[in-house]
C-alpha cells in the first residue's frame, strides 16, 4: 500500500498525485514511469514520473477512463494498492548541447525532469509548452524556472502565443543550432510536432504511451513499430527516436479497447451516482 | 482420476481434474512395487522419495506422505498438477513398461491437498546470519527461496508484479492450477521467514549495487519477452502474444471484465498459433471465454511438445486442430480478419529429432479470424540481465551458469527459463534447488559445492 500524501487539480481533466514511495523515488530518472494498480480489481496502468524527490513521486494525469477517474477522486491520506517502477530506460542526456524540451498539453508533465536533468549535465534547455487553452495550460512555472527558457502557446491564443507548439519549434530551431529535441505530448502532437526537425536531421525523442499490462517486459502489449521492426515500449522505450517511428499504427493499437474503456466509465460513473450498473453497454 | 465433463468446464474457470478420493488414492499407491533401486526417483528433478510417500499414502498415513514430499518439495500441490509426469517419474516407473506407471504425479497431487489446512510449519536450521536476495519469484525463485531460508539464511524475495507466482499465476490458467493452491504453497515458502517485496523491478526498484550488497544473489527472472512469428500483419489489432492473452485474464482477470479493470478481446473466431503447453492454455481459455478456436501448428499431431494430456483436454473441450499448417500473413487492417497459412509436408528428421517441415507450394489457405494467439515461446527477459557488469550470457540471451547455476559474476546465481530458456515448471525448481545448494556450500565454505546431483 503506497500512501497519496498530496492530490490536487491542475486543469480541466488534469490532476496531479503526489505518492510515498521510496523504491521508485530514490530511483526515478527523466523518461521513466510507473505503474499503478488502484485496489485488487483494478488494472495496471502506466504513468510518466513527473518528479521524484525524496521518497514522493509525482504523477500528473489525465481523466480518460474508470481507472483514471478512480485516480482522481483519491484525497491525502488514501492508498494506492500497488506502484512498480520506476519502469523503462531514463532518458539519454547529453552534455553541453543546446536541447529544445517540447511538451503538449498533460504531455507537460514529463518535462520539468527531462529539463532540469538536462541542465544539470551543462546544456542550454530551451522549453516550449503548449495547450489547447490557458485553461488547460499545466506546470507553466515550473517549466520556466526548469529552462534556460521557455515559450508558450496555445491553439486559441488565450495564453502566450497563438498556434501550435510545431510553430514555434520550428522558428527555435530556425534561430540557432539545437543539437537534441524532446516532443512530449499526445500521439498525434507528437507526430506533427516531431516532423519540424526531420529536415535538419536533428536527434529528437518522443516518448510513445502504447497500452501495457505488466510494463516490465513480459507480456508485448506495449510493442510498437520503430524504424520498421517490433519493439517494446516498457523495455527498449519508452523514449524512441522520433523520426523513425510508427505513429499511425501507435495511435491505431491505442484505440484497440475504446468499445471497453467507454463500458468501463459508465460503470465507474454509475457507480458514483448511485445508479444500478451491471448491465453492459453493446 | 475423475475430470469434469468438458462440456461442463468449458463453460467456467473450475479445476479440470478432481483428484482422487482417498480410496482410490490408496487403491493406486498399492500398486507400487517399491523398488530396491526406484528409477522414479531419478526422473524427478527435485528428488522426491517417491515410493516413501506412496508407501505412506496406502498405508493411510497421508500426513506422513506430505511430509516425506515437503523434505524434497515444498511446491507438491503445484507438481502434482503441471508436472510432465509421463516423462519424468512416471516415465521412468518400472511398471510404464509393463501395464501402466503408477499415477505419481494424482498421488502427490493427494497427498498436497488432503488436510493441508491443519499442516505443521517446516523447520528451519538456526540463522547463519548470512542474506540472500532471490529475484522472481517463479518456481526457480520460490524453490531457492526455500531451500535458502530451510538452511538458515536470511532471503528477500524480489517481485515485479503485485502478487508472487510468476507463471504459475500469469501463465498456467486457473482450470489447471487454480490460483488458491499456489497462494497456499507460496504461503508454506513465506512461512519459512522470506521477506517478500512485490512491486519491485530488481536493477531498478533496487539498483544492481544494492542487489550485490546481499551475500548471494539468485536470478530468476524467467522468460521475458514473447516472441513473434515475423510474418506479415502482426502489428494490427487483435494480435495477442500468448503472454498478454494469458496475463490479461490469469493475472488481471479479464474474464470478469467490467467488473474487474482490465479488458480482453473474446473474440468470436480465435486463431492460436504453436503446438506447445503454451499454445494449448490459450486455446483453452479463448474456449472458456466462448470462441471458436482453431489451433494451428506446423508439424503433425504426434509432434505437438504440449503434454498428451492438454492436448487431451484441448481437443475434448472443442479445440480443432490444424496440423501440418503455418501462419504466413495475418489478414486485415485495422482489425484482424483472417490468417493467411500453407500445407507444409513433412521432410527428413532434424536436430529435434522431429521431421523438418516444408513449405507445399501453392497450398494457402485462409482461417477466418478475429483474434490471433502467438504461442511460439519466449526469450529470457532482459531488464535485470543488461545491467549486470560481467554476465555472460548465450546466443538466445540466457544466462549462462554451470551445472550449479552459478554465472560469470561472482556470488550471482541463476536458474530457470533466465538461463535455460522456456522450459518447465519442475525443471525450473530443481534448478533452483541445486543453486539454493550451491549457495548454501559456497557461503559456508568460501569453496564451489560442485554437483549436488
Amino acid at each position: 500500500m503506497y500512501s497519496v500524501v498530496k492530490a490536487g487539480q491542475l486543469a480541466d481533466r488534469v490532476h496531479e498525485l503526489v505518492v510515498e514511495a521510496p523504491h521508485v523515488a530514490r530511483h526515478a530518472k527523466a523518461g521513466q514511469f510507473l505503474i499503478v494498480r488502484v485496489d485488487a480489481d483494478g488494472e495496471r496502468i502506466p504513468l510518466t514520473i513527473s518528479r521524484a524527490e525524496g521518497d514522493l513521486v509525482r504523477v500528473i494525469f489525465m481523466t480518460i477512463g474508470a481507472t483514471t477517474y478512480r485516480l482522481a477522486e483519491l484525497r491525502p491520506g488514501d492508498t494506492i494498492l500497488d506502484v512498480a517502477g520506476p519502469l523503462g530506460r531514463p532518458s539519454e542526456v547529453p552534455r553541453n548541447a543546446t536541447c529544445v524540451v517540447v511538451g503538449g498539453g498533460v504531455g507537460i508533465a514529463s518535462c520539468p525532469i527531462i529539463a532540469r536533468t538536462l541542465r544539470e549535465a551543462g546544456n542550454r534547455v530551451i522549453g516550449i509548452v503548449g495547450a489547447r487553452n490557458a485553461d488547460l495550460m499545466i506546470l507553466e512555472d515550473e517549466m520556466r524556472q526548469s529552462c534556460d527558457e521557455l515559450h508558450v502557446t496555445t491553439d486559441d491564443g488565450s495564453l502566450g502565443r497563438h498556434g501550435y507548439a510545431a510553430d514555434v519549434l520550428k522558428e527555435v530551431i530556425e534561430a540557432e543550432p539545437v543539437d537534441h529535441v524532446w516532443v512530449i505530448g499526445p500521439a498525434i502532437m507528437m507526430k506533427v510536432t516531431s516532423a519540424v526537425t526531420r529536415p535538419k536531421g536533428i536527434r529528437t525523442w518522443v516518448s510513445l504511451n502504447p497500452i501495457m499490462v505488466d510494463g516490465t517486459g513480459m507480456c508485448g502489449s506495449c510493442r510498437v513499430v520503430v524504424n520498421g521492426e517490433t519493439r517494446f515500449a516498457c523495455v527498449d522505450g519508452p523514449e524512441f527516436d522520433a523520426h523513425q517511428v510508427d505513429f499511425d499504427r501507435l495511435m491505431q493499437r491505442q484505440r484497440i479497447y475504446l468499445e471497453e474503456e467507454r463500458d468501463a466509465l459508465e460503470r465507474h460513473h454509475a457507480s458514483r451516482c448511485g445508479c444500478e450498473t451491471g448491465v453492459r453497454h453493446g | 482420476m475423475a475430470e469434469r465433463a468438458s462440456t461442463v468446464r468449458v463453460h467456467d474457470f473450475g479445476e479440470v481434474d478432481l483428484g482422487l478420493s482417498p480410496d482410490e488414492a490408496r487403491t493406486e499407491a498399492d500398486r507400487c512395487l517399491q523398488c530396491k533401486k526406484p528409477a522414479c526417483i531419478s526422473g524427478c528433478p527435485v528428488g522426491v522419495d517417491i515410493p516413501a510417500f506412496v508407501l505412506a499414502i496406502a498405508e493411510g498415513r497421508f500426513e506422513d506422505a506430505r511430509t516425506s514430499i515437503l523434505e524434497a518439495n515444498l511446491l507438491p500441490a503445484i507438481c502434482g498438477r503441471v508436472c510432465p509426469q509421463e516423462t519424468q517419474c512416471e516415465g521412468a516407473c518400472i511398471l510404464a513398461g509393463k501395464e501402466r506407471a503408477i499415477n505419481i504425479g494424482a498421488l502427490e497431487r493427494f497427498a498436497a491437498d488432503v488436510g493441508v489446512e491443519g499442516e505443521a510449519p517446516v523447520a528451519c536450521a538456526p540463522s547463519t546470519g548470512r542474506r540472500v536476495a532471490v529475484v522472481g519469484s517463479g518456481p526457480a525463485g520460490l524453490t531457492a527461496a526455500a531451500e535458502l531460508a530451510r538452511r538458515g539464511h536470511a532471503v528477500t524475495l524480489y517481485e515485479s508484479l503485485h502478487e508472487p507466482g510468476g507463471v504459475l499465476l500469469y501463465g498456467i490458467p486457473e482450470f489447471r492450477l487454480p490460483k488458491v493452491v499456489v497462494r497456499e504453497e507460496i504461503d508454506r515458502v513465506l512461512a519459512l521467514g522470506v521477506e517478500l517485496r512485490t512491486n519491485m523491478l530488481v536493477g531498478q526498484s533496487l539498483s544492481v549495487e544494492e542487489l550485490l550488497a546481499y551475500d548471494a544473489v539468485f536470478v530468476a527472472t524467467g522468460a521475458g519477452l514473447p516472441s513473434f512469428m515475423d510474418i506479415p500483419g502482426e502489428e494490427v489489432n487483435g494480435v495477442y502474444s500468448a503472454n498478454e492473452f494469458l496475463t490479461r485474464v490469469n493475472l488481471m482477470h479479464a474474464d470478469r471484465f467490467p467488473g474487474t479493470g482490465t479488458p480482453v478481446k473474446r473474440g468470436s473466431r480465435v486463431v492460436v498459433t504453436g503446438g506447445g503447453n503454451v499454445a494449448m492454455d490459450a486455446a483453452r481459455v479463448a474456449r472458456r471465454l466462448g470462441a471458436r478456436v482453431s489451433l494451428v501448428y506446423r508439424r503433425r499431431e504426434d509432434d505437438l511438445p504440449a503434454r498428451r494430456e492438454e492436448v487431451r483436454h484441448a481437443r475434448e473441450e472443442g479445440v480443432e486442430f490444424v496440423t501440418c499448417a503455418a501462419p504466413v500473413r495475418i489478414l486485415g487492417e485495422p482489425c484482424v480478419t483472417g490468417v493467411e497459412c500453407v500445407q507444409m509436408e513433412m521432410c527428413a528428421l532434424d536436430e529435434s529429432g522431429r521431421p523438418a517441415p516444408r513449405e507445399l507450394e501453392g497450398s494457402s489457405f485462409v482461417i477466418d479470424a478475429d483474434t490471433v494467439i502467438q504461442a511460439i515461446g519466449t526469450s529470457p527477459n532482459p531488464l535485470l540481465i543488461r545491467l549486470l557488469p560481467g554476465a555472460e550470457t548465450g546466443r538466445k540471451g540466457n544466462l549462462v551458469v554451470d551445472e550449479c547455476g552459478r554465472t560469470t559474476i561472482p556470488r550471482v546465481y541463476a536458474g530457470g527459463d533466465i538461463a535455460t530458456g522456456a522450459a518447465t515448471v519442475i525443471l525450473a525448481m530443481g534448478a533452483g534447488k541445486r543453486a539454493a545448494a550451491a549457495i548454501d556450500s559456497d557461503l559456508r565454505n568460501g569453496t564451489p559445492a560442485g554437483n549436488v546431483e
